[in-house]
Formats: C-alpha cells, sequence, structure tokens
C-alpha cells in the first residue's frame, strides 16, 4: 500500500467529481443539497494531484437522472464531471454556465425586494456569458462571488 | 397579458405604435375620454411620489375611468406585514389595471407574477423607471419630429440618476444618436453602463466637466437633480448640488432648436429665468408624461378606439 492514499471504493452507479479545486468540496456538497438526499456520498480533501498539485474528489452514489449537475459550471466549471453506470465511467458531462439559478446564492443587495419578501425564490439569470455575469432578476444586481 | 416593467420591455416598433397613440391622442382628446369606462386604476404607492401618482391618475381619469388606491406604506396594509405578492392578489379582485411604486427594486416584478392583472411599475427603489422614460420619449420626439440623428447631452447626476439609465439603454436602440455626458468627476455616468450599454452598441460619446462646453452641440439637454438621499456626507452634497445652474447666459450658447428636458422636481440646477426661454420644454414634458400613460393604459388593457 502507498504511503499517505486513502482509498475509498468504486460506485455502482452516480458521479465523480474529480479536479475540485481543494478545499471547494463542502461547497459543492452545500449547493448540490447533498445533505437533503439519502445517498451515500465520499469527499476526499486534498489529494494529489499531478496537474493541480492538490485536489478534492467527490463520490456521489445515486441514480443518475437524480441530480442537476448544471450548477457545477456556476462553480467551477474545470470540474471533470464523470457519469458512473454498472461500476464503469460511461460518459463525462460537459460543463456550462447555467442560464438560470435558483435557490443556490442569494441577492446581496440590500434594496432588493428578495432581502423582504417571503417565499420568494432567489433567481439569477446569465446575462453576459463570456464574463460570467449573473444579475438578480428582481433588482439586476451584478452577483459578486467575494 | 403584458406589463411594463422595463422601458425595454417594447421592441423599437411596439414603442412607435405606443408614441404614434399617444400623439393621436394629444390631437383628439375627445375621442378617447370614454375608453376606459368601467375600468379602474389602482395606483399602489408605498412611498411618496405627487407627480408620478398624480400623472397616471390624470390619464385614467382623462380616459373615463375610475381611480382607487394608497399614496403611502403607512396607508396600506404593508404596514401589517403584508407581502407584495398576497397585496397583488387582493388588489386583482377589485381593479382592472395597477401602477405600483416600492422603495425595494423588483418589488412591480414579484407583482406581476402573481397579478392577474396589468402591472405598470411606477418607480422601484433606484432601478426602473419606465413610464419617466417612455415621457422622455415622447417628449423629444414631439419636439424634434423624430428619435433618431441626434446629440442628447444628459447633465447633472449621471452615476445615480436611474432616469438617465434608462433614456440611455432606450435611445441607444435608435440610428445616429450620440451622448454629451456632463457631469462632475464624481458623480460621471457608472463604468458598466459605459462599456455594456454605449461601447458595445458603438454609440459615440463624450464627458466633459464644463455644461458651457456642451451647450453649442447638443439637440436636447436632460438636466437632473443631484439627491441628497444619495449622499453620506452633507457636505458633499453641498458642493455638488449647486455644480450645474442652468441659466440665461449659458441658454445663449445654445442653438435655436435645442429643448431643455428635466424629469423634475427641480431645485435650482435650473434657474427660473430660464422657464420663458421657448426651449424651456419640461412642463410641456410633465404634459406628455399624461398623453404616454394614457396610451400606455390603452396598450395594456388592449383596447383599441378606431
Amino acid at each position: 500500500m502507498v504511503k499517505n492514499t486513502l482509498n475509498v471504493g468504486r460506485i455502482s452507479e452516480g458521479f465523480v467529481l474529480d479536479h475540485i479545486e481543494a478545499g471547494k468540496s463542502m461547497e459543492i456538497y452545500k449547493y448540490l443539497h447533498l445533505d437533503k438526499l439519502d445517498c451515500c456520498v465520499a469527499i476526499i480533501k486534498n489529494a494529489k494531484s499531478s496537474k493541480m498539485g492538490k485536489k478534492d474528489i467527490m463520490k456521489i452514489e445515486c441514480p443518475i437522472d437524480f441530480m442537476d449537475l448544471d450548477i457545477l459550471g456556476f462553480i467551477d466549471h474545470n470540474i471533470t464531471v464523470n457519469i458512473i453506470e454498472d461500476g464503469e465511467i460511461i460518459s463525462k458531462k460537459p460543463l456550462a454556465l447555467p442560464k438560470e439559478i435558483r435557490n443556490v446564492i442569494k441577492c446581496r443587495n440590500p434594496r432588493c425586494i428578495t432581502s423582504i419578501e417571503q417565499g420568494l425564490d432567489q433567481i439569477f439569470v446569465l446575462t453576459d456569458e463570456e464574463n460570467q455575469i449573473y444579475r438578480c432578476k428582481y433588482c439586476e444586481e451584478k452577483y459578486r462571488r467575494h | 397579458m403584458r406589463h411594463l416593467m422595463s422601458p425595454l420591455d417594447f421592441s423599437v416598433e411596439e414603442l412607435d405604435k405606443l408614441l404614434d397613440l399617444a400623439q393621436d391622442i394629444e390631437a383628439h382628446r375627445g375621442k378617447y375620454a370614454h375608453a376606459c369606462e368601467g375600468k379602474k386604476l389602482a395606483t399602489l404607492f408605498y412611498e411618496p411620489s405627487t407627480r408620478t401618482r398624480l400623472s397616471h391618475e390624470a390619464a385614467m381619469l382623462n380616459l373615463g375611468g375610475s381611480i382607487m388606491g394608497f399614496s403611502s406604506a403607512d396607508s396600506s396594509s404593508a404596514a401589517k406585514g403584508e407581502s407584495v405578492s398576497d397585496t397583488i392578489r387582493t388588489i386583482s379582485c377589485y381593479a382592472d389595471i395597477c401602477a405600483m411604486r416600492h422603495p425595494k427594486e423588483g418589488a412591480p416584478m414579484v407583482a406581476c407574477q402573481h397579478s392577474s392583472i396589468p402591472v405598470i411599475n411606477a418607480g422601484d427603489g433606484g432601478h426602473q423607471h419606465p413610464t419617466q422614460t417612455l415621457t422622455d420619449l415622447l417628449t423629444i420626439r414631439n419636439l424634434k419630429g423624430r428619435l433618431g440623428n441626434m446629440t442628447i447631452g444628459l447633465c447633472g447626476d449621471l452615476k445615480f440618476g436611474r432616469t438617465v439609465h434608462s433614456l440611455i439603454n432606450a435611445l441607444v436602440r435608435y440610428e445616429g444618436i450620440s451622448f454629451i455626458l456632463i457631469s462632475p468627476e464624481e458623480l460621471r455616468l457608472p463604468e458598466y453602463i459605459r462599456h455594456d450599454v454605449l461601447d458595445r452598441n458603438n454609440i459615440p460619446y463624450e464627458e466633459v466637466v464644463r455644461l458651457e462646453e456642451a451647450m453649442p452641440n447638443l439637440d436636447i439637454l436632460y438636466m437632473t437633480r443631484v439627491q441628497k438621499e444619495r449622499f453620506f456626507n452633507e457636505e458633499d452634497y453641498v458642493r455638488m448640488k449647486d455644480f450645474y445652474i442652468l441659466d440665461k447666459a449659458k441658454m445663449k450658447l445654445a442653438p435655436e432648436d435645442m429643448y431643455v428636458l428635466h424629469p423634475l422636481p427641480r431645485v435650482n440646477e435650473i434657474s427660473v429665468e430660464v422657464d420663458d426661454d421657448p426651449r424651456a420644454a419640461y412642463f410641456r414634458q410633465v404634459q406628455y408624461g399624461v398623453y404616454v400613460r394614457m396610451a400606455l393604459i390603452l396598450t395594456l388593457l388592449d383596447i383599441h378606439i378606431g
């Protein structure tokens, strides 16, 4: 056995998310609402990577039509999404920026109606694909990641 | 069913039709005097606004309809904590169309998602004020006979002025438009509008600080008020509010066929001595505001008068 290596077994059906920026996996766990799903999830933090130095990997065992992974395009389009069936990679899902993001990020504009209206979905719309700009559907404020 | 959330909700062709209708209303007011008989307009104003509310109400009354509503959040169920979506569902049972002003940006958008009657955005915070833009477009078209091939001077608070931002967005859709942006350094047009709207549409513009420099080259001068509520300290506001004062001496530098517009209210950025100049068009602009809102109500209610 190689020293400092952690092995996590194969999954039979689901997704393997590879090349996640080290430390970002918990963020993805939250964005994909994995806490609400009754499925097996393995998170590997700071795995060695020849390309990235360190990376995170996630394995999610669930039916492949069970999950909408479009949001990953917004989080980090460099993530590799391997789709697994019968324990084998059957395809890789290309990531694109989703046209709309619903209830994942929140509008930070205190003057926006989303700050007071109860039960209102937080919706962001892709307004500039080239510059990856999302704006709140209601107040059109640009979403700033930091 | 259509709503009006932003001036860009109408295509250029639809806008032309709307402005044609407004012009016909101006020329034949009697023809439209009963067009909305039996219809009710609800004005839902969660913050005070004399001009915009009365203009909508005058428009509906001129069309033979009736009006109802509230003029501040204190006198509505909002004071009891009612949501915008619940309010509009209720109002939909009472009225045929509504105009909403709200301090929160996007509130009219929430309303239109739950409404069974057309919703007019009558101003939502610093975001949109589309009926002002329609008013400005009708005024320019009536005074100049066109909406393209002209140089528009925008003067004053170009940073926070939503009327200026909306007008730029609406005008860049016409051929041959150029802008002269007249403002102090601190109140320049935001970069995202210069880049995303002007540069992206290859619209020629120049930025100047002195109003006198721009005057001889303008077809329209659009003055704006420096708004006190946008400043964090009184000192900056006092310094900025007197930065531009349009007076008779400056008007002498302008062409004979240049017109001055202002969304009003003004404070002291246009001296009262300019009011008698035939090129001072800001009170005519108020009248055009009623005509364009009449045309808008008819359009959204899908009422056609032969």
